[in-house]
């Protein structure tokens, strides 16, 4: 029984092609793996291949034939007969259509579901609702810097599991850049407190390959500036895997250090990635303002099955914060808080934002306007719900984002109102942002640049109408 | 091999620090000159050219079903490599090494043993592949058998193989890691990045640089300054092999000195595995950027699989058996195309899955 040699396609969107030249003529042997015929189109050209052996019976199409339709038979070989059988056997049942993806999905439509039902229903149900921690009466609340609650956080999970270990620059023997690290050496070793070289996208391949192979890496940047370095392995090795390997395997690891504006360090030192991260399926992004959040989100983040990447603020690094003296404080990703209620307007912020929108609501609350501040904490996913919640209240909703304008946390919160709570607006929302320039160094031009509780003031009372 | 002219010029480094005891960079090779070839016997010639020439069977049938519009995208066959996967996957101890690498990953699969139809069915996109069709042929993963993938970004395997080693550190499993990649990923930054921590804290790692000649459609001496890739170790002290990929005995014998090596403790290794490719880049390659006749030199005068062929005839093996045996692997590889054909694509409730582990 002959083979019928078709002519291929070589790119998924080819339908026709030359059949440049053949360098085999009838009646030659010919084995697997030997050049029969060049292919050409507009964008490449093409070795075509024997699969089989046996002998060009006869050759269908003419050498330098143009637009020969992808999978015309262009030559019949004869199969060595034994051989030949098993050979040809699958090619018959392929139609012409067959070989046209196009085709091809709606024969597929029906999906077979037996399989992939659990998982379904699994997905659409609500997920769990997880709330902060109940702080019972009577707590010890502790004050406790921000840089303090992230190293409690990191040793107390570090005492918890062994596969956890700490890895960047200067984070061992220097105790940290920012001393956020003081004193992990000490309690575990170098074997778990690890120093790098100052290469950013090999040690965020180490980390990422060490989570693949079952660790728990919490990598720490220098600031997030220097993660740009490294956003290949958060994005295409971390973020994408669980999904490309079809939850095969995953990619448990924490990204963190410092992010947004520090003082006077100039525009390479000063931007905000949180919007560049929180775009990317496949990433938990987190950016917590005060200690507790700090801490209680970044025991959440090491313990999480997913790649997180948690954003801090070195200004907000050394501001002290009241923190119940509980054992396991645990504060659930996904969830925004409200850090101070009102009724007249809601701003919503994240990061040192929120301590720019509470200075702005102490100021309106003197001119009689209530603000309600809303703390996102989680930037991806983030609590819609929260946000509409909040405007079906107020009416009225402005961000406070220490970032760029263009693109930013603000444009997605302002769309997820536009979208869910059109009916609810009062008042177009507004965004205060940092002004759409690299960060000046200048003293004077580093402040106009940035938010300040004036603008986010001005911005709540235009919405308000006062 | 085209390159052997090349490497005759003498060494341009000077002897290295003779009074540094530990400095042995050339100490392998040596051992590996010593000795180049494993000496196997007909049972174990004959299963390693059993897995070369499946992974032939299967690439052509991929490549056919490409051709078929059956695979979209990008599709990277590995034909005229398949020593080399098959030579180093045959020394390691698969209840605890691991391999990573990069896009060109259906070879490495199914000398690892992984069942082809599964593999097939990804490269189809069906929900029955080994990533229920969301990876596609260039992130194929199986956990289970430790090997780890199946990378799209040229050179990013080298790091998460570093990681994987330091993991095998980090737990004293006694495992190492095998991290393959290409001429072309050779040139990448973070490929030094992880020569540099690899050798600095003496992780169990063997880099595997797969020197095809061609970094797409771009020969090595045209875009590399040293072309004798496992020399690039030198400047952060790990030893280095030259070994010839075209030849699934030497292959062996050199990853097993790699192995003893990487195993007491004495850090990563660079091997360069000197082969070609016969195919193109990928599926739409041009052809333009090496002649014919180069190709037909390759396979004809050292293609892998028909050297383990002669030498298995030498051993006694009848050619009856030898073509009994490309039946039985032309009817797994047929039976891997018609399951890849035949099976369901994924349900389209998919989309939405595994985009994160957990619930938030």
């Amino acid at each position: 029984m002959a083979i019928e040699l078709k002519m291929p396609a070589l790119s998924p969107t080819m339908e026709e092609g030359k059949l440049a030249r053949w360098l085999v003529k009838e009646g030659d042997e010919v084995a697997s793996g030997d050049i029969l015929a060049e292919i050409e189109t507009d964008k490449a050209t093409m070795e075509f291949e024997a699969v089989d052996e046996g002998k060009i019976g006869k050759i269908v199409v003419p050498e330098g034939s143009e637009a020969v339709k992808v999978g015309t038979v262009i030559a019949l070989i004869e199969g060595e007969g034994d051989e030949g059988d098993s050979q040809a056997a699958p090619e018959p049942e392929k139609d012409e259509a067959g070989s046209k993806p196009e085709a091809k999905e709606e024969k597929q439509q029906p999906p077979a579901k037996e399989a992939s039902e659990a998982e379904i229903v699994k997905d659409e149900a609500p997920a769990p609702p997880r709330m902060d921690p109940e702080i019972p009466d009577g707590t010890d609340m502790k004050a406790l810097t921000v840089r303090e609650a992230l190293r409690d956080a990191m040793a107390e999970e570090m005492r918890r599991d062994d596969r956890i270990f700490v890895m960047g620059e200067e984070v061992a023997e220097y105790q940290g850049a920012y001393k956020v690290t003081q004193g992990l050496l000490d309690e575990f070793g170098p074997e778990r407190v690890i120093d790098t070289p100052i290469t950013e996208y090999g040690f965020s391949g180490v980390g990422a390959g060490a989570a693949m192979g079952g660790l728990r890496p919490v990598i720490e940047f220098m600031t997030f500036n220097f993660a740009m370095q490294a956003i290949d392995h958060i994005i295409n090795s971390a973020a994408k895997t669980n999904y490309m390997s079809g939850g095969q395997m995953r990619c448990p690891i924490v990204f963190r250090g410092p992010n947004g504006a520090a003082s006077r360090v100039g525009a390479q030192h000063s931007q905000n990635y949180a919007p560049w991260y929180a775009n990317v399926p496949g990433l938990v992004v987190i950016a917590p303002y005060d200690a507790s959040d700090a801490k209680g989100l970044l025991k959440s983040a090491i313990r999480s099955e997913d790649p997180v990447v948690f954003l801090e603020n070195e200004l907000v690094y050394g501001r002290s914060f009241e923190l119940p003296d509980l054992e396991d404080f645990l504060v659930p990703i996904g969830k925004a808080r409200i850090v101070r209620e009102g009724a007249d307007v809601t701003i919503v912020s994240y990061s040192i934002g929120v301590g720019v929108s509470l200075e702005a609501a102490a100021r309106l609350a003197e001119e009689g306007i209530e603000a309600e501040v809303i703390d996102l904490r989680t930037l991806r996913p983030l609590d819609r719900g929260a946000i509409l919640e909040s405007l079906a209240k107020t009416n009225r909703l402005i961000i406070a984002e220490e970032g760029w304008p263009t693109c930013s946390i603000a444009s997605e919160v302002i769309a997820i109102c536009m979208e869910d709570g059109f009916d609810d607006l009062d008042a177009p929302v507004l965004r205060v942002c940092d002004e759409d320039v690299p960060l000046p160094y200048a003293a004077n031009l580093e402040k106009a640049a940035l938010i300040d509780a004036d603008r986010v003031v001005e911005a709540a009372k235009k919405v308000c109408y006062r | 091999m085209a390159k052997a002219a090349r490497k005759s010029a003498p060494p341009a480094a000077p002897d290295l620090d003779e009074d540094d005891e530990n400095f042995a960079l050339r100490s392998l090779q040596q051992a590996h000159a010593k000795n180049r070839r494993y000496k196997a016997d007909k049972d174990e010639l004959l299963k390693l050219y059993e897995q070369m020439l499946l992974i032939r069977r299967f690439e052509e049938k991929a490549g056919q079903l490409y051709g078929l519009g059956l695979i979209g995208g990008f599709c990277h066959l590995y034909i005229g490599q398949e020593a080399v996967a098959v030579g180093l996957q045959s020394a390691l101890d698969n209840d605890k090494d691991s391999v990573i690498t990069g896009y060109r990953d259906h070879g490495h699969m199914l000398a690892y043993g992984l069942d082809p139809k599964v593999i097939m069915a990804e490269l189809t996109g069906r929900a029955a592949g080994i990533s229920k069709g969301k990876g596609g042929s260039m992130h194929m993963f199986s956990v289970e058998h430790r090997f780890y993938g199946g990378h799209g970004i040229v050179g990013a395997q080298v790091p998460l193989g570093t990681g994987l080693a330091f993991a095998h550190k980090y737990r004293k499993d006694g495992g190492v890691c095998v991290a393959y990649f290409g001429d072309g990923a050779a040139n990448q930054g973070q490929v030094y990045e992880s020569f540099n921590m690899a050798s600095l804290w003496k992780l169990p790692i063997i880099f595997v640089i797969e020197d095809n000649q061609y970094a797409m459609g771009t020969a090595s001496r045209r875009s590399s300054a040293e072309t004798h890739f496992h020399r690039r170790g030198t400047a952060f002290r790990i030893p280095g092999m030259d070994v010839d990929g075209m030849d699934v005995l030497e292959v062996r014998q050199a990853a097993e000195i790699a192995l003893d090596f990487v195993r007491q403790g004495n850090g990563p290794v660079l091997m360069e595995l000197n082969t070609y490719r016969y195919r193109g880049h990928s599926m739409s390659d041009p052809a333009k950027y090496r002649s014919r006749e180069e190709v037909q030199e390759m396979r004809e005068k050292h293609d892998p699989i028909e050297r383990a062929k002669i030498e298995l005839i030498g051993l006694g093996e009848s050619e009856e058996a030898l073509k009994k045996l490309d039946k039985q692997v032309r009817a797994l590889v047929s039976e891997a195309a018609d399951f890849s054909e035949n099976s369901p694509e994924p349900d389209l409730s998919e989309l939405y899955t595994d985009v994160l582990v957990e619930r938030y």
